[in-house]
């Protein structure tokens, strides 16, 4: 009854103890809602399981110089290349200033002899070619993207075409001389 | 004008309790509808039409259909060999979203043609530009399910869109796929969305409905009605004229379903999606072509904004201009009939709008990327600077005095001739 009476006394006033009341009750809803949307937002994010395949891990004895191979790490292609001692000269000759995206050689590998990248173009996320013999592998001897004509060269960096980046290099560690481990 | 079954006891016992027959009756059967449509004015209703054949399809398909990358793929495959009937209620989904966006895209440049979004139906407009959105964001989606090599390829470049926007544009991509790559949970989300979507059109058509019957049909004149005698009851006069157009829309459709029901479609759409190869040539459905052009139009860098970004941008933006029409036009002359210069740039745009699907649909090589660039800078100029321009400079017309003047002859009196067939009329 109190309360009825100090808001028939507030009225006409311009703030009155309902507008708080109207106010703290707005964002009290406002708030709770933000909160219990979360879960219905990040259910969306990868699950656990899609996680836990995060890791994979190859055996490089198989590979001989100047092949590739292509293995799945995360359901994308990661395409590993024992480069040969031209390509490698080839990817450290370059001057950073005629790169889009300036990256040395080495800050792209552990080995020379190993470059290890994931194969989704930069661009919209095609498969680049250049993994069999046979393939067009673009003006600079890595591999070339079809979908829109984007160019990477031996050390897998964007030299030519709409791709704004390198293809990105995943992380990885050599577990011995002929196992390595992606992700 | 009382319809005799209104007098029955039953109709009028629910009546009393639920206005549905009023409603009927007054939004169906007695609404006052301008005397002078054109077979123009026919591809709202088709377009209902065909929403309700694509939901009552795909609900039918929706029991046949597995979610899942490893069965989708063969489970349409039952759908067109096993299932009874399955490749006919497949084959009217298909082409029936391409047919879908044949009649509205016809029905929005209709809008645009009599000048449809000026006042006092910008709303009705905006909400038009809204059903639009969301058919695009079904048709993508549902393109997805049957898991074809398209679907994939599609999905992870459209999807890769979003990677352009600035700082997050990973965190959100890898949310919308849920994983790294588009893939089963992927898939699954936009199966969800895909059933959920027409639902939500539905409902936004309703508010267009409303917004609509407000204040009637715009008209080839593009002016208002002055009285009763400018309009005709919809029934039977637009329920007959929908109903030819419906059955001549039939006829051409059934001829594509039966005779043609790939016309549309993509042969690599029948190979399985393969995550490891790309197909040499990614195009998306021929609807969404223009925009991809623009997409791909740009090629170059400006300042600090990536050619991605912009192209997503812009792509993203020539639906959303949509939206700003009604003041962008400042004409106060609504239908193009009377607009001698606007009525040329109308045409330009259409071409123009053809010209980009053309490019969308070829590789983004030589040629093709200036033709691409000039449509897409004519596209933006038409609506952001000559359709601005055009009120300033453009002598309109006289307008006739009324709808009923050119059809009938002299001049269409006041509102008060009394003996006309309307007499509800506003
Ligand atoms: C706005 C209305 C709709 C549009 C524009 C639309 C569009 C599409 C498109 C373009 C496809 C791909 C067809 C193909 O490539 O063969 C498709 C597939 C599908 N749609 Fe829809 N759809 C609509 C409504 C619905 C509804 C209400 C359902 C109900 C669940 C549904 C269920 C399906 C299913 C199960 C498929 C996969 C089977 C197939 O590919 O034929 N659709 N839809
Ligand atoms: S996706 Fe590779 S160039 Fe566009």
């Amino acid at each position: 009854m109190a309360d009825y009476e100090d808001t028939q006394a507030g009225h006409g006033h311009g703030e009155t103890r309902r507008d708080f009341l109207y106010l703290a009750t707005g964002a009290f809803g406002a708030a709770g809602s933000a909160i219990a949307l979360w879960p219905l937002i990040h259910q969306m994010s990868p699950a656990r399981d899609t996680l836990a395949l995060a890791t994979t891990e190859v055996d490089l004895s198989p590979i001989e110089q100047g092949q590739s191979i292509t293995v799945v790490w995360r359901g994308k292609p990661v395409f590993i290349r024992r480069r040969t001692e031209d390509e490698i000269k080839e990817a450290q000759a370059v001057e950073l200033d005629d790169l889009p995206d300036p990256q040395t050689d080495a800050q792209r590998t552990k080995k020379p002899e190993w470059l290890i990248v994931v194969g989704v173009c930069t661009h919209l996320g095609c498969i680049p070619k250049g993994q069999a013999t046979g393939d067009r592998k673009g003006d600079y001897g890595g591999w070339f993207c079809p979908c829109h004509g984007s160019h990477y060269d031996t050390s897998g960096r964007i030299r030519k075409g709409p791709a704004p980046e390198n293809l990105p290099v995943p992380t990885y560690e050599f577990l011995s001389d002929d196992l390595v481990r992606i992700g | 004008m009382t319809q005799p079954w209104m007098k029955n006891r039953l109709v009028q016992w629910v009546d009393y309790r639920l206005p549905m027959f009023s409603f009927m009756e007054k939004e169906l059967i007695d609404y006052p509808t301008p005397r002078n449509l054109s077979y123009w004015w026919n591809f709202g209703s088709l377009a209902g039409i065909v929403l309700v054949i694509m939901i009552v399809t795909g609900i039918v398909l929706a029991m046949h259909y597995t979610p899942h990358v490893d069965y989708a793929f063969d489970s349409v495959e039952r759908i067109m060999r096993d299932v009874n009937y399955g490749w006919l209620i497949r084959y009217i989904h298909t082409n029936g979203g391409s047919a879908f966006f044949i009649i509205v895209y016809i029905h929005i440049f209709r809008g645009l043609y009599y000048g449809s979004y000026k006042s006092p139906r910008e709303i009705l407009w905006i909400l038009g530009v809204i059903i639009l959105l969301c058919m695009m964001a079904t048709a993508f989606m549902g393109y997805v399910l049957p898991w074809g090599q398209m679907s994939f390829w599609g999905a992870t470049v459209i999807t890769n869109l979003f990677s352009a926007v600035p700082i997050v544009g990973d965190i959100i991509v890898t949310w919308l796929w849920g994983g790294f790559t588009v893939d089963n949970p992927t898939l699954n989300r936009f199966y969800s969305l895909h059933y959920l979507m027409p639902f939500v059109i539905v409902g936004v058509v309703a508010l267009h409905m409303i917004s609509l019957h407000q204040h009637g049909s715009n008209n080839p004149l593009g002016i208002d009605a002055k009285g009763p005698q400018d309009k005709i009851p919809f029934h039977p006069y637009y329920t007959v004229k929908d109903m030819f157009g419906l059955c001549a829309f039939l006829t051409i459709f059934a001829g594509f379903v039966f005779f043609a029901p790939n016309f549309f479609g993509e042969p690599e759409n029948y190979i399985p999606a393969d995550p490891l190869v790309t197909p040499p040539h990614i195009v998306p459905e021929w609807y969404f072509l223009p925009y991809y052009a623009i997409l791909r139009s740009i090629t170059f860098d400006i300042w600090f904004l990536s050619a991605k970004l912009i192209g997503v941008v812009l792509m993203f933006g020539s639906i959303l201009i949509l939206f700003l029409v009604p003041w962008l036009d400042r004409s106060p002359v609504r239908s193009a009939r009377y607009r001698p210069i606007y009525k040329q740039l109308f045409w330009v745009l259409v071409i123009d709008c053809l010209v980009l699907g053309w490019v969308g649909g070829n590789p983004p090589e030589g040629i093709f990327v200036v033709i691409g660039q000039i449509a897409t800078l004519y596209y933006f100029a038409h609506f952001l600077v000559l359709l601005p321009l055009l009120s300033f400079i453009e002598t309109p017309r006289p307008l006739p005095t009324s709808i009923a003047e050119p059809v009938l002859g002299g001049s269409g009196g006041p509102p008060a001739a009394a003996e006309q067939p309307m007499e509800k009329a506003q």
